[in-house]
């Protein structure tokens, strides 16, 4: 499947770390639905900054520890 | 499956079975007849209030099926919707010139109302069906 976001991300990661957190549980915790996080996970949906900022808020990270972005040009 | 996407489903199905039944019966009459002679209005408007009867009952039964998902839209959810009605919007606008073009040559109203009701049938299923594939594949 194609992916239209270079954006990677850590969350998967991320929820096993803390405990094994559901994917329902994250969703909870930022407002959106459960079909949001595994979008963004499998890198389908890019989130706005502020959703962003939210996900490292829960795992009390940087950003730069949920997203990544590749610095050379496919 | 979020409430949206079913939502884009159930808003595809019923623009395309409503229409498909809709135009193999008025424009099944049209070969060898007067088309100023064959009754349209009545369908037409049946066939509109049916699918958004179908409509209202769909997302009703989805709703009633999963409620836990049912209030829930996120921003997500809203980028896919405006997408959808974006594109839309660009197909109804192109599908509108044909009517426009017949009422310019005065052609029948037959023909000017099913090349309409056409455009926006062309126009929701499209719509419906890049809100399914943004879901589905990601934008």
């Amino acid at each position: 499947m194609a992916k239209p976001t270079k954006v990677t991300n850590s969350i998967r990661a991320l929820r096993f770390a803390h405990g094994e957190m559901t994917q329902a549980e994250l969703a909870d915790r930022i407002g959106v639905t459960r079909q949001t996080v595994i979008a963004i996970e499998q890198g389908r949906y890019s989130p706005s900054l502020e959703m962003a900022f939210q996900i490292a808020r829960v795992f009390t990270v940087p950003l730069d520890d949920v997203f990544q972005y590749p610095d050379t040009e496919e | 499956m979020s409430f949206g996407e079913k939502r884009s489903w159930i808003y595809a199905v019923s623009a395309l079975v409503v229409s498909v039944v809709y135009f193999a019966t008025v424009l099944g009459q049209v070969p060898g007849a007067d088309v100023t002679k064959i009754a349209y209005i009545r369908p037409m408007l049946t066939a509109i209030g049916v699918a958004v009867v179908l409509n209202i009952v769909a997302s009703v039964v989805a709703t009633i099926a999963s409620p836990r998902d049912a209030d829930k839209e996120d921003e997500r959810d809203k980028e896919i919707n405006r997408l959808g009605q974006h594109i839309g919007f660009y197909v109804v606008s192109v599908c509108a010139l044909v009517p426009l073009g017949l009422a310019m040559v005065e052609a029948e109203h037959f023909w000017i109302a099913n090349s309409l009701y056409l455009a926006f049938v062309v126009s929701a299923f499209t719509s419906s069906i890049v809100k399914i594939v943004a879901y589905r594949r990601g934008f």
